[in-house]
């Protein structure tokens, strides 16, 4: 055997940064086809909520126009249980079996392992509203022109920023034991006092009055908006989102540089 | 050329000092072993040069980059004590996941059959025994074609069967010219594999060298008797020996001068049984180099010689 030094291997000193996202979302991908019941609740419990409330409540008059309303409701429902719950315990479960330690010490960069998992929930819950929208068109006669149908996909999906930063700061926030139950804690009570289980028009006045102070509710109107329904103007529901998404996303920074501290100072 | 260098490091936790000023230089192409007990600040030692902590004082350098340096780390594979894997990913999967990060990885196949896993490939890693789990992570530590890997107590969970196949695949991989840096508190495994031993203790080094050079920092040879009566430290006051164990009528020590020892114990009158004069292994340099405790649990004790060969080796 040779004894000699080898040299540097020929080639680029490091692996391009294209083909390391490429293969962590690969492996997010792979994940989810080993585990595809993570995927069939994010798709089923939000139509189960849809065709049920629908069926119970919709009027005789106008049903259809009711049908669009809840689905901008359950699809808002839907997105962001994803980015809090598949987002935030994902996170605190990879944090708790020190995948990011190994992680740390490879070539990877870390931002691309968080781009990786926001893709991926991005993706997926452009895959659990699918089922939603078809539901909605063939069982609710929900009928949108193709623009509406498309800006309430891009709604439903940019809109849920501030929760994807509620999800990384449950993720990096909490141990991997607390994250459900926080996730729970913190996002339920806030999603049904925004209206997206129950519209707000039949729930008491500070109800609503209390719900505009949260992101799901200014993430709820920028859906109902997309069908023609909404009650604020989209303009100031985004502004309500970007100022909240800076918030939840610094507090999410924040947790993400004492973990790092604790674990790489 | 130099794959790490650290100058002066030491690392505070809190009140816990894990290293007290560690100088170290690793060539390429070395076998090292950073042997030491439970605690001896290995792994903290081996979190600096891979950039996982940042020292408290002093300065470390991967390849002359700062370890943390992507290119740096783009030619180190690794193995950590305490780390995972995504568990619903198969050996390949991850393998191929891992090679992605790695500018010039070798084949997915080539890095399985080096840790040999073929037959768990497509095995998810919660399938995975003990043993099989610890070799998936050298499949992912040598992945990379790296041109070093540094493996912290590598053969954890082993059994002595995969123990011996998966250190002869490390052999291999070293044996063209690739560095290796292991930690390890198993001294055959050091004894094994490394052409270079470093002793660290209480987080200091007490010793570097061959493993011959770290046997000879202790006395050369290891003496035992029975006697006929019940020894006392008294018996061996002002015999030229090191390491003392005396239990019962049984003692056993280690000496430069065995001859000088023996004539001295006679001439004190002391009969003399089941004698045996063997060369020091390198579990008992070890024990002499980081030996703390004066007095040890149970019937047996041991007595620090005046000039421990820890002090000579920090002078």
């Amino acid at each position: 055997m040779s004894t000699q030094v080898m040299p540097r291997p020929s080639g680029m000193p490091v692996a391009p940064v294209s083909r390391m996202l490429l293969a962590s979302l690969k492996a997010r991908a792979q994940f989810y086809r080993h585990s595809p019941l993570f995927l069939v609740f994010s798709m089923l419990l939000p139509l189960m909520f849809y065709a049920l409330f629908g069926t119970v409540f919709a009027p005789k008059s106008g049903a259809a126009d009711f049908f669009a309303y809840l689905l901008g409701s359950y699809g808002a429902y839907a997105v962001s249980s994803i980015m809090v719950f598949n987002i935030g315990i994902g996170v605190a479960t990879a944090r708790a079996q020190k995948i990011d330690v190994l992680q740390r010490a490879t070539p990877l960069p870390g931002w691309v392992a968080i781009a990786s998992e926001i893709f991926t929930a991005m993706a997926v819950a452009v895959v659990s509203l699918i089922p939603l929208f078809i539901f909605g068109a063939a069982y609710g006669h929900v009928q949108l022109s193709a623009a509406r149908w498309l800006l309430l996909l891009v709604s439903l999906v940019l809109g849920a920023l501030p929760v994807l930063g509620l999800g990384l700061a449950i993720g990096y926030g909490a141990s991997a034991n607390n994250a459900p139950a926080l996730a729970n804690l913190i996002y339920l009570p806030m999603s049904f006092l925004s209206g997206l289980f129950i519209p707000l028009t039949i729930m008491p006045d500070w109800i609503q009055k209390i719900g505009v102070l949260f992101p799901t509710y200014h993430y709820g109107q920028l859906a109902w908006n997309s069908v023609g329904q909404g009650k604020e103007d989209p303009l100031w529901a985004i502004l309500w989102l970007i100022v909240w998404a800076a918030v939840l996303f610094g507090i999410a920074a924040r947790f993400y540089r004492r973990d790092q501290m604790r674990k790489f100072a | 050329m130099t794959v790490a260098e650290l100058r002066g490091v030491t690392k505070r936790f809190g009140p816990v000092e894990a290293l007290k000023g560690i100088d170290l230089d690793i060539a390429e192409g070395e076998l090292l072993a950073l042997l030491g007990p439970n605690g001896a600040g290995k792994t903290t030692a081996i979190g600096m040069m891979l950039g996982l902590r940042r020292p408290s004082t002093g300065t470390v350098k991967l390849f002359g980059l700062d370890p943390a340096d992507r290119r740096a780390r783009s030619r180190c594979g690794v193995m950590l004590q305490e780390s995972g894997v995504n568990q619903a990913l198969s050996v390949s999967e991850l393998v191929n996941l891992f090679r992605a990060y790695y500018p010039n990885p070798m084949s997915a196949d080539r890095a399985i059959a080096l840790a040999g896993l073929e037959p768990e490939a497509k095995k998810p890693v919660t399938k995975l025994s003990g043993g099989q789990k610890q070799r998936l992570y050298y499949a992912l530590a040598v992945a990379g074609d790296p041109e070093v890997i540094f493996l912290d107590e590598p053969t954890v969970g082993m059994d002595v069967e995969s123990r011996r196949t998966f250190l002869d695949s490390i052999k291999n991989f070293a044996a063209d010219g690739r560095t290796i840096v292991l930690t390890t508190h198993y001294l055959d495994e050091a004894d094994e594999l490394a052409r270079r031993i470093v002793v660290v203790d209480r987080g200091l080094i007490v010793a570097d060298g061959t493993p011959d050079f770290i046997k000879s920092k202790v006395a050369g040879r290891r003496v035992t008797f029975d006697s006929d009566r019940a020894l006392t430290e008294a018996d061996f006051e002002g015999l030229p020996r090191q390491r003392l164990e005396i239990s019962g009528q049984r003692a056993k020590l280690l000496t430069d001068q065995p001859e000088d020892v023996l004539r001295a114990l006679f001439q004190r009158g002391m009969g003399i049984k089941n004698l045996s004069v063997m060369g020091a292994d390198l579990e008992e340099a070890f024990l002499a180099l980081t030996a703390h405790d004066k007095a040890d649990a149970g019937a047996s004790r041991s007595v620090e010689p005046d000039s421990s060969p820890l002090e000579e080796v920090n002078r």
